[in-house]
C-alpha cells in the first residue's frame, strides 16, 4: 500500500521534471495547425453563399453572418438525375450496417475456429489468412466485378450462377465483407486465443460442445475486441470511396455519400457553398462516433500494431 | 424492363430509401435467422456430428469468401495482366512493357515512389515528435484528439477540406478564399496556382496524406512509449542525458518494433492511395499515382489488360512489406 503510494508519487515527480513548457507549446501549435483546415471548412459551411465565394472564411469573425441555407440546399434540393444528399446519407447507412455486421460475425467464427479447434495445418492457415492482407483492393476489383455480373463458368460448367444482383447493395456488402476478413480474423484471433485454457477446458469437462462453448464463453468474453473492431470497420466502410464507386455500378440509388461528394467536386469545383456543407454532412457521423468512442477506437488500433 | 425504367424515373428519394431499407432489413434478418438456426440445429446434434459440423459453421464460410473474393481474383488478375484490353488474346509482357516505357505511366510510377517514401517518413517523424513531446504532459488529451481527428475523416472529405485551403483566385482584384494563398500574400509573395503546377502539386497532395496519417503514428507510438519503464528513463536522466539524447538513445531503441509496424502500415496505406488524388486533381497535372491510374485504365479506358498489370505492380510492391511483417509475427510467436 505505502509502496504503491510512493511509486505513484515518484512517477508524478518524474512527470513534472520531464514536462517542458517549450515542448507543450510546440505540441499545441501543431495541434492548432492540424485543426485549422477542418475548422475553416466548418466556418465556411455556415456562411451565406455570396460571402463564401467572395471573402476568406477568417473574415467571418470580423463580420459574423450565420446561415444554414447551404445545408438546406445540399441536403434537400435535387433532381431525379442528381438526388438530394439526404438520400445518399441513407444509402451510406444501408451500405454500412451489413458491411460491418457480416464481416465481424464471420471473423469471430473463424478466429474462434483458428484459436481453439485442433486440426492439422492450423497455424499455416492462420498465417496464410494474415498474409492475404497483401492483396490490395485494386487487385480484386475486375475479377470480382465480373463474378457479380456474370457468375463463374469453367467451360460449360457453372460454378457460381449469375444472381442478377448488380446495381443493388449486395455486391457492395459482399465486397466489404471479403476485404475486411483478413485483418478482422487476425485481430480477433489475437484476442480470442488469449482466453485462459482452463476456462475452455472446464466448460468442455462440463459437457459443452463447440457451439455452446462459443455462445456461452467465447462470445461474451470477446465483446471488447468486437467493439473495437466494430468502430474500426464502421469508419472504414462509411469513409470508403473505391468499393462504393466500383461495386455500386454507378447507380445513384445505392451510391454512398462519399461517391456523391467526389462527384460534386468533379462537376462543380467552384460551388463552395454546397461542397463545404456537403462535406460536413458526410463527416458528421464518423466525427461523432470518433469523439464518443475514441478510447475503443484507439484500443482497436493498438491491438493491431503495438507489440510487447 | 422498359416499363420499369419509366416507373423508376418517378420514384421520389423517399421511395428509394424505403426500398433500400426493406432490402437492408431483410438482409440483416435473413443473416441473423440463418445463424440462429444453425446454432439451434447444430447444438442439438450428437457429439460426433458436432465435431465436423463445427468446421462447417465456423471456418468454412470465411474460407470460402476468402477463396472466391481474394485468392481467385488474384490468380485471375495475374492472367488478365498478360492479355489484351478485352481479355481475349494473350499479349505476353506487353502490358508491363507499356507500364515502364510510356512517359505518362513512368510519371505515375515515379509519383507513387515519392509518395511511398515521403508519407511514411514524414507522418512517423511528426507523430513520433508529438508523442514524445506530450509523453510527460499532464493533460495531452485535447492535443492528441485534435491531431488524431483527421483519421475519422474520409479521404474524400479531406480532399474537399484541402482543396479549399489550396484554392487559387486567378482574378487579382478579388479577395482570396484559399488560406494558403492569403498567407503567401500576407507575407508579400505571389501565390502560384497551387494544384496545377507540377511538381509542387504532388507535394501538396502528399501533405494531405501526412495530415491524416500523423495521428495514427502518434497514437500508436505514444502507447509504445508508455511501455518504456520509468526506471530506464530516470537512469538516463541521472546520467545527465539531455531530452534530445534521451530521445535517440533510449526512447527510439525501446520502441523500435512498434516504429517498424507503424512505418509498414503507412507504406501499405500510401501505396493504395486513390481517393485523395481523385478528388483533388483527378490525377491530372502530373499528380497521378498507380492506384488511381489503375482505376482509370480498367474502368474509364475499359482496358483490363493494362489495369490488371498496374494492379499486379502494386501487389508486387506490397509483398516485401507484408512478408517482413509475417516474419516478425512468426518470430514473436516462437519467442512466446
Amino acid at each position: 500500500m505505502t509502496a504503491s503510494v510512493a511509486t505513484v508519487r515518484a512517477k508524478r515527480r518524474a512527470k513534472n521534471i520531464f514536462s517542458s513548457p517549450i515542448a507543450s507549446a510546440v505540441a499545441w501549435i501543431i495541434a492548432v495547425v492540424w485543426t485549422i483546415p477542418t475548422f475553416g471548412l466548418l466556418v465556411s459551411s455556415i456562411r451565406p453563399e455570396k460571402e463564401i465565394n467572395s471573402s476568406g472564411w477568417w473574415t467571418f469573425f470580423a463580420n459574423p453572418n450565420v446561415s444554414f441555407e447551404n445545408y438546406q440546399k445540399v441536403l434537400f434540393e435535387g433532381t431525379t438525375t442528381n438526388p438530394p444528399l439526404f438520400q445518399f446519407f441513407f444509402n451510406s447507412l444501408a451500405v454500412t450496417l451489413p458491411a460491418v455486421i457480416f464481416p465481424i460475425t464471420l471473423a469471430v467464427f473463424a478466429a474462434y475456429a483458428l484459436a481453439w479447434f485442433d486440426f492439422k495445418g492450423r497455424d499455416t492457415l492462420f498465417f496464410g489468412i494474415f498474409a492475404l492482407q497483401v492483396v490490395p483492393l485494386q487487385l480484386a476489383l475486375v475479377p470480382l466485378l465480373q463474378l457479380f455480373a456474370k457468375g463463374l463458368q469453367i467451360g460449360d460448367f457453372t460454378i457460381i450462377p449469375d444472381f442478377g444482383i448488380t446495381g443493388t447493395y449486395i455486391p457492395i456488402w459482399i465486397a466489404h465483407t471479403i476485404f475486411a476478413l483478413p485483418l478482422a480474423i487476425f485481430l480477433l484471433h489475437n484476442f480470442i486465443s488469449q482466453i485462459p485454457r482452463e476456462l475452455i477446458e472446464a466448460a468442455r469437462v462440463d459437457g459443452a460442445g463447440p457451439f455452446t462453448l462459443f455462445s456461452k464463453i467465447v462470445l461474451p468474453l470477446s465483446v471488447p475486441a468486437i467493439a473495437s473492431f466494430l468502430i474500426f470497420q464502421f469508419l472504414w466502410v462509411w469513409n470508403d470511396l473505391l468499393v462504393g464507386l466500383t461495386f455500386g455500378a454507378g447507380s445513384k440509388e445505392v451510391a454512398p455519400m462519399t461517391v456523391r461528394i467526389a462527384e460534386m467536386v468533379g462537376t462543380r469545383g467552384s460551388g463552395w457553398e454546397v461542397l463545404t456543407a456537403g462535406a460536413f454532412v458526410s463527416m458528421a457521423v464518423p466525427l461523432i462516433v470518433f469523439f464518443a468512442l475514441q478510447r475503443y477506437f484507439v484500443r482497436g488500433l493498438l491491438a493491431g500494431s503495438v507489440k510487447g | 424492363m422498359m416499363q420499369f425504367a419509366i416507373f423508376a424515373e418517378r420514384k421520389t428519394p423517399w421511395d428509394i430509401i424505403g426500398e433500400n431499407f426493406t432490402l437492408l432489413a431483410s438482409a440483416l434478418l435473413a443473416f441473423a435467422a440463418v445463424i440462429v438456426l444453425l446454432f439451434l440445429v447444430a447444438g442439438r446434434t450428437n457429439v460426433k456430428a458436432q465435431e465436423w459440423l463445427k468446421y462447417l459453421v465456423f471456418l468454412v464460410p470465411a474460407l470460402l469468401l476468402l477463396l472466391i473474393g481474394l485468392i481467385y481474383p488474384t490468380i485471375r488478375t495475374i492472367i488478365l495482366s498478360f492479355m489484351d484490353a478485352k481479355s481475349e488474346n494473350f499479349v505476353g509482357f506487353d502490358n508491363y512493357v507499356w507500364a515502364f516505357t510510356i512517359p505518362e505511366i513512368v510519371v505515375v510510377l515515379r509519383n507513387t515512389a515519392v509518395w511511398v517514401f515521403l508519407v511514411p517518413f514524414l507522418s512517423t517523424a511528426i507523430g513520433l515528435s508529438i508523442a514524445y513531446m506530450t509523453d510527460r504532459m499532464k493533460r495531452p488529451t485535447v492535443i492528441k484528439s485534435l491531431i488524431f481527428m483527421p483519421m475519422a475523416i474520409s479521404f474524400v472529405g479531406a480532399g474537399v477540406i484541402w482543396r479549399f485551403v489550396y484554392n487559387f483566385e486567378p482574378n487579382e482584384n478579388r479577395a482570396d478564399i484559399g488560406l494558403l494563398s492569403a498567407i503567401v500574400k500576407f507575407f508579400g509573395g505571389t501565390p502560384p496556382n497551387w494544384l496545377l503546377e507540377s511538381p509542387g502539386n504532388t507535394y501538396l497532395l502528399i501533405a494531405v496524406m501526412v495530415w491524416i496519417q500523423t495521428g495514427f503514428a502518434m497514437v500508436v507510438l505514444s502507447a509504445a512509449m508508455k511501455n518504456v519503464p520509468d526506471e530506464i528513463v530516470e537512469a538516463a536522466m541521472l546520467d545527465g542525458a539531455t531530452p534530445i539524447k534521451r530521445f535517440f538513445r533510449v526512447t527510439i531503441p525501446m520502441i523500435r518494433a512498434t516504429l517498424v509496424v507503424v512505418l509498414t502500415t503507412i507504406i501499405i496505406g500510401t501505396l493504395k492511395v486513390f481517393d485523395i488524388v481523385r478528388t483533388m486533381t483527378g490525377g491530372n497535372f502530373q499528380t497521378n499515382v498507380i492506384a488511381n491510374e489503375m482505376y482509370s485504365q480498367a474502368f474509364r479506358q475499359m482496358n483490363y489488360g493494362t489495369g490488371s498489370a498496374l494492379a499486379i505492380i502494386l501487389f508486387v510492391a506490397i509483398i516485401p512489406v507484408i512478408a517482413y511483417n509475417v516474419r516478425q509475427l512468426r518470430l514473436e510467436r516462437t519467442e512466446r
